[in-house]
């Protein structure tokens, strides 16, 4: 790329002063390289150094380019530009403590692995307190096949620590494909649009003679995927196993996933994309696990997905994007109304998959709520309690079976008379269109 | 233009009320020669200040509207394959038939022109609406100023376009597009400053309807809403009450109007019943004397 020629200011002091301004924002995460503080340099020289309002926002144009930074910015900014020394103080604090606890983490769960590659007939030799799946089990090659099969039944809140441990090499292994989406892009193969481009080539090498006729065809993309995730109490033994799951789609290329966001939500709402693109499984739900606060507590579904409408919604359902809900339905919140969320949802995403482990019982009938509440707003309705459940999911997908969702809704009958004049028009219209398709 | 406060004024003599920040950002981008990024939800103005510099500078406006699947036929360049195939049919094989004759401009190739008046303003809306190989199309239109055309070789423009991207934010755009950007992100004017856009844009209506229609709705901003409106809705709904011949705001105008705000159904049934007229009584006590 063409840089503006790099003059250097008269004030070698300033210079100084941007660059470590930069590197301390470089450590609360801004990704500024040095290009960007060449241009930082040239930039204040243009503006003129005149108004400390007019410097900040000359600094800010050239570093920031998100606006979840512009915080950071600020305060980094007051920070600095009144007492760099004491900002120096701060961060020898801070960021070895940080740092500290994050590379402990990563290096955890790294080096289990490494130990386990180098060792293969050896337990690794210090156990590493606190993980569930250090174990390494030897299964005799001649039962695989059958342990695979009684492991993919099992329900996951029934699994020993060893069990759930091969669970997990197993889900990692699992596929979920999904019909691809048509994009408004070509391929130049046979197909039912004409290629003058190609036809005109093709003419060019017969001297103008038109031999062939080239068609192309519409080129198919993979839709996106967001996953939310119930983490509360009631889901526990779910939502790990699931989110390991997730982990497998999100980091397998040619998936057939565009990009995949995954939120987790009990009593908040956290976004752990990032977290989830984190190599290494354990590293990534470790790092999740840290960033959301309400692990195995209360669930206030409403308030949650109200959340991921007004906040994440326009972010990360464009495109066709398709949503995986994972969550038992058992909203705590006595206020919480589902209902109009579900349906604010339901018309931004293409698709809605509900993943409810409480399915897995026979005689399960949407009694609770929330699942009243939530489940006409849904398109897939499926369990999700063991492997074959996700494996099935993955077959139902490919087939657009919708899942149990027409057994449940014949056993909510016909809502009664005031709920469709309160969800509005779209969930009579969506009822109508159910009953229709129903036999 | 030699500052900051040139900018400003000219923008402002030319109807863009535009804050300090966003006339730090616009001087640097054109000091710079860099093209400039704007992000913010919609109705903020980020389109508008595009049309303001194009215009307060005399130069031309190519805009480049995005949307999904966009290519390079109708953003960069395209044959005209019809009039080729009848230069080779008519036997003139002299002719070459990738010159300029046969090739039709589409706006990004047309920014890297020669244009009258000095380089043009190459307006890059809603890039959010695009995809990742357009984005990554654009890295190299962006950075160096040029286009390439397989048949031709690299366009390059003989003075940088002054480019400006537009972003709603449906998606995250990628970093390596972003680097190579000033970036900004346009919010919600104060009071002060919507009242003066609103008084630029809608000069006929009358002082006190102006300060509760921008109270009102700067007040509405707080409410939990799934849309917030936009500056573009403040604008809209002074010239509805306008047309109506309406004063003063009441609870029954604003049911009557509200459409012109807000635009999600949700939303609007927040406001119904009481809840209009309590948000207009503290918009009303909000209103400095």
């Amino acid at each position: 790329m063409r840089h503006a020629p790099l003059e250097l200011p008269d004030h070698p002091k300033l210079t100084e002063n941007i660059t470590h301004f930069a590197r301390a924002l470089r450590k609360a995460g801004l990704a500024i390289g040095p290009g960007r503080i060449a241009e930082a340099i040239v930039a204040v020289k243009a503006a003129g150094f005149t108004d400390k309002a007019d410097f900040f926002w000359t600094l800010h144009a050239c570093f920031v380019s998100r606006p979840d930074d512009r915080a950071v910015f600020a305060q980094i900014f007051r920070l600095y530009w009144r007492d760099p020394q004491f900002l120096e103080h701060m961060m020898t604090f801070l960021t070895p403590a940080v740092r500290g606890v994050q590379d402990e983490r990563r290096a955890q769960a790294a080096e289990r692995r490494a130990a386990q590659a180098l060792l293969p007939d050896e337990d690794p030799t210090a156990p590493v307190p606190g993980s569930d799946d250090a174990t390494e089990i030897d299964i005799d090659a001649t039962q695989t096949a059958s342990a695979e099969e009684r492991l993919k039944t099992l329900d996951f809140e029934q699994m020993t620590t060893t069990e759930m441990a091969q669970a997990k090499r197993l889900l990692a292994k699992l596929r979920l494909p999904v019909p691809p989406l048509p994009s408004r892009r070509f391929h130049a193969l046979p197909g039912p649009r004409p290629d003058w481009r190609g036809t005109l080539r093709q003419s060019m090498r017969h001297g103008g003679e038109v031999t062939h006729f080239a068609t192309k065809r519409v080129r198919e993309k993979p839709p996106r995927l967001v996953v939310l995730c119930d983490i509360s109490g009631s889901m526990a033994d779910y939502s790990r196993p699931v989110l390991h799951f997730v982990h497998a789609v999100a980091n397998r290329p040619g998936q057939g996933w565009g990009e995949v966001h995954a939120f987790t939500f009990g009593t908040r709402l956290t976004n752990i994309t990032r977290h989830m693109r984190t190599r290494d499984v354990d590293a990534a739900l470790a790092l999740a696990g840290a960033e959301a606060q309400d692990w195995e507590g209360g669930t206030r579904i409403a308030s949650c997905l109200h959340g991921f409408n007004r906040d994440w919604s326009r972010r990360v359902l464009g495109q066709g994007a398709v949503v995986l809900l994972i969550t038992d339905g058992l909203d705590r919140d006595p206020d919480g109304d589902a209902g109009p969320v579900m349906e604010r949802l339901s018309l931004t995403a293409r698709q809605i998959i509900w993943l409810n482990p409480l399915l897995r019982f026979d005689s399960f009938a949407p009694k609770a709520r929330g699942v009243r509440q939530m489940l006409p707003f849904v398109d897939v309705f499926r369990a999700g309690h063991n492997i074959a459940a996700l494996e099935g999911l993955a077959a139902a997908l490919a087939t657009g079976n919708t899942g149990d969702k027409a057994r449940a809704m014949a056993m909510m009958g016909t809502p009664n008379a005031q709920e469709p004049d309160r969800l509005g028009w779209s969930l009579q219209h969506r009822l109508a269109s159910l009953q229709k398709r129903t036999p | 233009m030699k500052t900051i406060d040139d900018l400003q004024a000219q923008l402002g003599a030319g109807g863009y009320i535009c804050d300090r920040p966003l006339a730090t950002v616009a001087f640097l981008a054109l000091k710079l020669g860099r093209p400039l990024f704007l992000e913010g939800d919609a109705g903020t103005g980020k389109t508008e200040i595009a049309k303001a510099i194009a215009a307060s500078l005399g130069r031309r406006l190519i805009r480049l509207q995005c949307y999904e699947g966009l290519d390079a036929s109708t953003a960069v360049y395209e044959w005209n394959f019809a009039a080729q195939m009848i230069a080779i049919r008519s036997g003139d094989s002299k002719e070459d038939v990738f010159s300029d004759d046969y090739l039709i401009a589409r706006p990004l190739l047309e920014a890297m022109m020669p244009q009258e008046g000095g380089p043009p303003v190459l307006l890059i809306d809603e890039i959010d609406r695009t995809d990742a190989p357009f984005e990554a199309f654009l890295l190299e239109a962006l950075s160096d100023f040029q286009v390439t055309i397989p048949e031709r070789g690299a366009v390059a423009a003989p003075a940088p376009p002054i480019v400006i991207l537009t972003s709603n934010r449906t998606r995250e755009v990628h970093d390596a597009l972003k680097r190579r950007c000033l970036y900004h992100w346009v919010g919600y004017p104060d009071f002060e400053r919507e009242m003066a856009i609103l008084q630029t844009r809608a000069p006929e209506a009358a002082k006190c309807l102006s300060e509760e229609v921008v109270a009102f709705v700067q007040r509405l901003r707080g409410e939990d809403l799934f849309k917030k409106p936009g500056v573009a809705e403040t604008i809209d709904w002074a010239k509805c009450l306008l047309a109506l011949d309406v004063i003063s705001l009441s609870p029954e105008v604003i049911a009557d109007t509200l459409g012109a705000v807000l635009k999600y159904q949700d939303d609007i049934q927040k406001l119904q019943g009481s809840a209009a007229k309590k948000i207009l009584d503290e918009a009303r006590a909000a209103i400095p004397a």
